[in-house]
């Protein structure tokens, strides 16, 4: 039986809502797989070896374990996480608003647009050393390192999704007399959401990699340290297992901010109605 | 005494204008869209803006909804100038205009929402149109899940709850499939009669301007003049089913495609 039934409303002989959307389960089954696949590779190529330097995936996860046992790993985030909380925090609020200020404004379009073009394509590493005869070894430096990374492509997406709320919703707006402010709140901002939120999801992404590569290339703190320290020592399982836990961390992150969108604007997953 | 008398009659079977529009012209830029038009729309009737397209039937009703500024001329709106949008008329867009993330009921209470009306309130009165409309059931659903017909029902049941005297409806129907565009038509004769409201109807579609219309004004493009305002008059109490086969309606019909086929290109 894949008809639909035909429905009882006058008028509408098609439409009765969808029902081949994908179970759930299944999804999650195939993530289960995907990463078992990855994961299966990454321990045949440390068991062969592909390098001395590239320890097996259960050495790692051992690593991995002994650090979160005896504390290493939680005092590591504590310092990692600060910068990274701060800078992703900041990039998210400031570059959603500066990103529809220059959605909504010619004026701001012209006069922000340049910087955060500019900003996304500087190579970051040979600029890191500017920042910290600037501002130093600290907090500062690594926070703005990682808005550095996180904030053009929120700012630049949310301006793009702004600018391309369709006409037609918002003279919708105005024929049904919103005000100014509830155009925006109720009809621009959530049309631009889902974009809006893809910028995030990009941002976010290259925030976790500004915290590291701050860590790496400032002082060596957190996270950072034990990539560092362990690889001068060649304790290779414990580097990488430093590297696994903050990709799945971003991983689990990415995957929560997409459970928040879906949650709060459910009628977008489908597409526009004029579609 | 008889000239006299005659003189009342008159005035008194001229219905008063819901909508009266004077002198409008609008410019865009090098362009003129409408050079000079004046409108009278009178209460409780239907009346249709017909013409070939670029004929600025879709800027004029804009104009008289207040989303656009005529470059002179002004639209009266039961005697007050109209300035911007207001709450004595709503519009039914082409492309429906729902918000995607909004379910039905929160689409159709929009209206309400913006006027203010505390939420159990707009949401019963919502449901009441929702079911009046035909979609009752479908409050909770999304616009992704309906038909198109379904999500101009939709558009007409927002438009219908601010309870607007005056509704503009801009090709409503043009983006519907022509089954559902007869069962629009059929049920927009039922709301003519029943709702004590004026519409102003855009449609490029000759036949369902005659069908649905109290008048019709036909305008023609290059700079946009009315040409000509056609009232049918014998075909209307015959019956929904009766009209298309009336004489009358088929002579009008033939009658507005002599005088539009030499705009069309």
């Amino acid at each position: 039986m894949t008809n639909a039934e035909p429905t009882a409303v006058p008028g509408a002989p098609f439409g009765a809502p969808g029902t081949k959307r994908p179970l759930p389960s299944r999804a999650l089954v195939l993530k289960i797989v995907s990463a078992l696949i990855l994961f299966g590779a990454w321990e045949i190529a440390g068991r062969v070896p592909v390098s001395l330097a590239f320890p097996t995936f259960l050495e790692s996860m051992g690593a991995l374990f002994r650090m979160a046992v005896d504390g290493t790993l939680w005092t590591a985030y504590a310092e990692t996480l600060q910068p990274l909380a701060v800078g992703v925090a900041i990039s998210a609020v400031l570059g959603i608003a500066i990103g529809l200020w220059v959605g909504l404004s010619d004026f701001f379009d012209w006069l922000f647009s340049p910087i955060f073009i500019v900003m996304q394509a500087a190579p970051l590493a040979a600029l890191i050393p500017l920042l910290v005869l600037a501002y130093g070894i600290g907090l500062t430096s690594k926070v703005l390192v990682v808005c550095i990374m996180a904030m053009p492509v929120i700012v630049l997406n949310t301006a793009g999704a702004v600018r391309n709320t369709p006409e037609s919703m918002k003279e919708m707006g105005k024929a049904f007399l919103a005000s100014d402010l509830s155009i925006i709140l109720k009809i621009i901002i959530p049309a631009a959401s889902p974009v809006i939120f893809a910028g995030l999801r990009l941002g976010i992404s290259a925030g976790f990699i500004g915290a590291i590569l701050a860590e790496l290339k400032i002082t060596p703190t957190g996270v950072g340290d034990i990539i560092t320290y362990s690889r001068s020592i060649a304790d290779y399982p414990s580097m990488y297992a430093a590297i696994f836990s903050i990709i799945l961390l971003a991983v689990l992150f990415l995957n929560l901010l997409e459970k928040t969108e879906a949650v709060l604007f459910k009628g977008n997953q489908r597409g526009y109605v004029s579609d | 005494m008889d000239m006299s008398q005659t003189k009342t009659v008159v005035v008194d079977t001229v219905p008063e204008s819901a909508v009266s529009t004077r002198n409008i012209s609008k410019n865009y830029g090098e362009v003129e869209a409408l050079r000079d038009l004046s409108l009278e729309f009178p209460r409780g009737q239907l009346i249709s803006l017909l013409g070939p397209s670029g004929c600025g039937k879709t800027t004029l009703l804009k104009i008289i909804a207040g989303l656009l500024e005529p470059t002179s001329g002004e639209v009266e709106v039961n005697g007050k100038t109209v300035t911007g949008p207001g709450p004595d008329r709503a519009f039914v867009f082409q492309d429906f205009a729902l918000l995607p993330w909004a379910s039905v009921i929160r689409n159709v209470s929009f209206g309400l929402e913006m006027r203010g009306v505390a939420k159990s309130e707009r949401e019963d009165i919502a449901a009441r149109y929702i079911k009046e409309v035909g979609l009752g059931g479908f409050e909770n659903a999304y616009p992704h899940e309906l038909s198109g017909g379904m999500r101009q029902r939709v558009g007409l049941a927002r438009a219908l709850s601010v309870d607007a005297e005056v509704l503009l409806m801009d090709e409503p129907f043009s983006a519907v499939d022509e089954q559902t565009r007869r069962k629009f038509q059929e049920d927009l004769l039922g709301l003519v009669q029943n709702e004590n409201k004026t519409f102003i109807f855009v449609t490029h579609s000759i036949e369902e301007a005659v069908y649905v219309s109290d008048q019709i004004a036909i305008l023609l493009p290059r700079p946009s003049r009315v040409h000509e305002i056609i009232r049918p008059s014998g075909f209307r109490e015959k019956g929904a089913d009766n009209i298309r086969r009336d004489p009358e309606y088929l002579d009008i019909v033939d009658q507005i495609w002599a005088s539009l086929r030499t705009y069309v290109e």
